[in-house]
């Protein structure tokens, strides 16, 4: 029996794949919109045919067939069509007529999305909900011996150091003796990136440069933005909100020779500049620009072909052992800008961190250590390295924040951690119980495209088609028609939004513990965890 | 919360003035403990500053064990003043064997070691009696150090001092600190008694350090055998002091700078501001949190007090030239000393250092906003 044409080995039905689109037939009014929004033209316009039974009075007429054509949708079902569900159907219908399900039955698409032999590859974060992060409780409540601070009216100093930090007797010889004291940037603990020019859209760009800059200027709230691998546009380059970006070098030195060229005629040094040698998403591989979202403008920063994949290496090509690759690189980079500038890697967090980490410590140009765990997110990556590839970032951080304790080093080389923060909505919970655990800092990405743009994507697969340059928000798509979809000032306004309520949300973490006067850095002792293997695995308290 | 009171004074005073003091303002502490600091030593110790002091609680066998630790290292005894409480112990107070204050000889092979070959060879003694009486709770030093003896008990301050007689004669200091304990959240240790004590100087606190563990992290990975112990969370204030003025070689004003740092924008405006950020970058795992008053002694004899960085405790300075006391309540400094020109007193705010030097002729005061009286 042929169903709807040809059975082949990939042909799916509806209930194969992992969304389903209800509709309604009573509601539809055939505009016409859910099909022209749906980003991979999952749903057509369908022409349905339709028997009505016809019952006419008396018995002399037995009852008969009418038959007859309908128009409305019909789903697709072929792999390169399945339903991500966006949901964009349901936003633009104006009776709410259609609306994407989630399948209950484990779909079957997944085994077939290598059509043409190549791999899935999508965006995202690795498909699994859960986090660590979230069973970590603050335990250590302030009560009637010191009594808790006011949230709302204290004042508290929340800010945290980026950049090599000499240890006291070592900063006082150096100041005495006139020599160089590395450079230490005063920052909030909370960093924007790495998402570059390229994986997000112009417009999503500017406004969260715009809302950088507000928090910045309006608000004294030194947040700052990582560009990702992607160069800097060159206005911005040459501007003074130049302080506010960290600047990301990676395998690919993509937008590089513009930065180069901009060097002598930058009005200030760029807060720091962050190497890539890996990140959480795809750990070991290289960074990945798909080549649907190279148009002319990404091209010329790039300083690339228009309309080529654009994927780095795993590992910067020219450095063939951790001297290369870390001593001399950060000692080129901080070169480059006089020795001005702190420098710092950033790796995936591995179970090979603390070697890197300790190399660093013996590095006294490094100016830090930013770790993204498995669960950081990306514009495109293959699905295998994101699902499976990677470390924890929790027991990373720990572990390598009581290394440097163990060697008295923990204020010399901070780290910052990324990864899956804020993943289910809890980006301050998140950012302190790391914080607590050892990290100077947090990284964050996916949150602030899901808080700032409404990103749909999630760890039930939804969306996840940030590599194809077709995202329904505008938020990773090269392409005008989509990105125009998305306000740069109401991106900018709800950066704003986000990182004052995450000011609030931290107050009212570290006030009930007494913290105000610094940064909580590696207090342990006041959280918890209901896992045994955990909190023994992470040094802090088992409460249940 | 605790209070605390402390004294200096040109006159060698009996302790018993401090814990006068401490009565008054007994609402404030719960019986969990009592700890004396005495330095500038009268009576019957006066006679034999040079000499390094023991102060500790022995069992009969901890004595011999110390007995035989001493005479193995050549300390000889010149002097010694033991408790041997024959009466019952006050309530909540448990019996011991002796209370002990034993004034040494240094061993003759000392004699010509630098003196800070001798401090660090003091303090060493003083760990390893600690450690030896730890395993089977024989011994409890306090202190090991010239012109210093240190008693704490666990009780009533009053009822303490009349059980063990320290209005003896033979017992009077011209400096004295003095701590009656409110046990918060720690185990009623006698170790985590106040004041603490570290090479010629200690420290007393009322509060709560909240930012305890990174602080003690960070103590404990400075390589020095000293930052030990920690049965209390204000024992690093004492650390943070002896590593502020040992290891860094600074002063009393750079104390304050680095457990309560100005705040950013303070310091944009502030004379000695990029010293002051080099300082408080450098030194960030010792910015404390939390209520806490301080109050110490520097080798020197200079007593001082300084608060929290919001003075979310209370605590008041006030005397004559000659005399001069540091209470947490006013009542305790009436009690110490009632003739004084009380609006002369002073209460040390947020950004507050105060001291009174050994000459104890005035109250001084630093306030972090202003310039730093020396180049570092």
């Amino acid at each position: 029996m042929e169903p709807d044409g040809q059975l082949k080995p990939s042909t799916l039905s509806t209930t194969d794949i992992p969304w389903q689109i209800l509709w309604s037939k009573k509601k539809c009014c055939l505009c016409g919109r859910c099909t022209a929004v749906c980003p991979v033209q999952a749903i057509e316009l369908g022409v349905h045919r339709e028997r009505m039974l016809q019952v006419k009075l008396g018995l002399t007429e037995k009852p008969g067939n009418l038959f007859g054509v309908y128009h409305g949708i019909r789903q697709r079902t072929d792999v390169a069509h399945a339903c991500i569900g966006c949901g964009m159907c349901d936003m633009v219908c104006p009776n709410h007529a259609i609306v994407p399900m989630h399948n209950d039955e484990p779909d079957k698409l997944r085994f077939h999305i290598n059509q043409g032999g190549i791999p899935r590859r999508r965006g995202g974060r690795r498909n699994a909900p859960g986090s660590v992060l979230d069973e970590i409780k603050f335990v250590r409540i302030s009560m009637l011996t010191d009594p808790a601070l006011d949230a709302g009216r204290h004042e508290f100093e929340l800010r945290t150091l980026l950049g090599r930090i000499l240890p006291p007797e070592e900063a006082l010889r150096v100041t005495r003796e006139g020599g160089w004291l590395p450079p230490v940037r005063e920052i909030y603990p909370l960093i924007l990136g790495s998402m570059s020019f390229g994986a997000l859209s112009p417009t999503m760009w500017e406004g969260l440069q715009m809302g950088v800059a507000y928090l910045n200027e309006e608000l004294g709230m030194p947040v700052r933005f990582c560009t990702g691998e992607g160069g800097c546009p060159p206005r911005l380059l040459r501007s003074r909100f130049m302080k506010y970006i960290i600047l990301q070098i990676a395998s690919g030195y993509f937008g590089w020779d513009e930065i180069t060229h901009a060097l002598p005629e930058m009005k200030e040094d760029p807060c720091a500049i962050e190497i890539k040698y890996g990140q959480g998403a795809k750990p070991g591989d290289g960074g990945l620009l798909m080549w649907y979202k190279v148009n002319k403008l990404i091209a010329a920063i790039r300083g690339v072909p228009v309309g080529v994949n654009l994927p780095s290496p795993p590992t910067h090509q020219t450095k063939y052992s951790i001297e290369e690759a870390v001593a001399k690189m950060i000692q080129s980079m901080s070169m480059a800008w006089g020795f001005r500038v702190p420098v710092y890697p950033k790796i995936s967090a591995t179970s090979t961190a603390l070697a890197v980490l300790n190399n660093l410590t013996r590095n006294p140009y490094a100016a830090a250590l930013a770790m993204d765990g498995e669960d950081g997110g990306t514009g495109a990556a293959y699905n295998v390295s994101m699902n499976h590839m990677g470390h924890p970032i929790a027991s990373i951080v720990r572990d390598a924040y009581l290394n440097l304790v163990k060697i008295g080093k923990q204020n010399e080389v901070p780290i910052f951690a990324g990864g899956g923060i804020g993943k289910n909505g809890n980006l301050a919970a998140n950012s302190a119980a790391l914080i607590m655990l050892g990290a100077s800092g947090v990284q964050v990405g996916k949150y602030i495209m899901q808080a700032t743009a409404g990103c749909l994507g999630s760890e039930r697969d939804r969306c996840n088609i940030c590599n194809i340059g077709l995202c329904p928000k505008g938020i990773t798509s090269q392409d005008p028609r989509i990105y125009r979809r998305l306000d740069p000032e109401k991106v900018a306004e709800r950066l704003v939004e986000v990182v004052v309520s995450f000011d609030t949300e931290l107050k009212k973490i570290v006030a009930p513990l007494g913290r105000s006067t610094s940064l909580p850095i590696g207090m342990s002792d006041a959280i918890g965890i209901a896992n045994k293997d955990a909190a023994e695995r992470l040094g802090i308290r088992h409460v249940l | 919360m605790c209070r605390l009171f402390s004294i200096t004074s040109k006159d060698p005073l009996s302790p018993m003035v401090a814990i006068r003091a401490l009565d008054v303002m007994k609402e404030g502490h719960d019986g969990s403990g009592v700890g004396l600091f005495m330095t500038d030593l009268g009576g019957d110790f006066e006679q034999f500053r040079g000499g390094p002091i023991l102060s500790g609680i022995f069992s009969n066998s901890g004595i011999k064990a110390l007995d035989r630790y001493m005479m193995d290292m050549d300390f000889m005894t010149k002097y010694k003043l033991s408790f041997r409480p024959t009466k019952s112990p006050p309530a909540g107070t448990p019996r011991r064997d002796n209370y002990l204050i034993r004034v040494y000889e240094y061993p003759p092979d000392w004699e010509n070691l630098p003196e800070e070959e001798v401090q660090r060879r003091l303090m060493q003694c003083r760990l390893q009696l600690r450690e030896m009486g730890e395993r089977d709770s024989s011994m409890m030093v306090f202190s090991f150090w010239p012109d210093v003896i240190m008693i704490k008990e666990v009780g009533d301050p009053t009822a303490v001092a009349d059980y063990l007689g320290l209005n003896r004669k033979e017992l009077q200091a011209r400096t004295i600190l003095a701590q009656g304990r409110q046990n918060t959240n720690y185990a009623i240790s006698i170790y985590a008694c106040h004041p603490f004590f570290i090479q010629g100087m200690a420290t007393m606190t009322n509060g709560e350090n909240t930012a305890f563990v990174p602080i003690r992290e960070f103590l404990m990975s400075r390589n020095e055998p000293g930052y030990s112990g920690y049965q209390s969370d204000s024992e690093v204030f004492t650390h943070i002091l002896h590593y502020t003025l040992r290891h860094l070689h600074l002063d009393l004003e750079t104390y304050k700078h680095i457990i309560t740092p100005l705040k950013d924008g303070e310091l944009a405006n502030h004379p000695n501001g990029p010293w002051l950020r080099m300082l408080k970058q450098s030194c960030r795992p010792l910015i404390i949190d939390g209520p806490n008053c301080v109050m110490g002694c520097l080798p020197d004899k200079t007593l001082f007090m300084v608060q929290d960085s919001k003075k979310l405790r209370p605590g008041v300075v006030g005397g004559n030239p000659g005399m001069f006391a540091f209470s947490s309540e006013m009542c305790g400094l009436d009690a110490a000393i009632p003739a004084r020109d009380k609006s002369r007193d002073f209460q040390p705010m947020k950004y507050d250092t105060v001291f009174v030097g050994p000459e104890r002729q005035e109250v001084g005061q630093w306030s972090q906003m202003d310039s730093l009286s020396r180049l570092h």
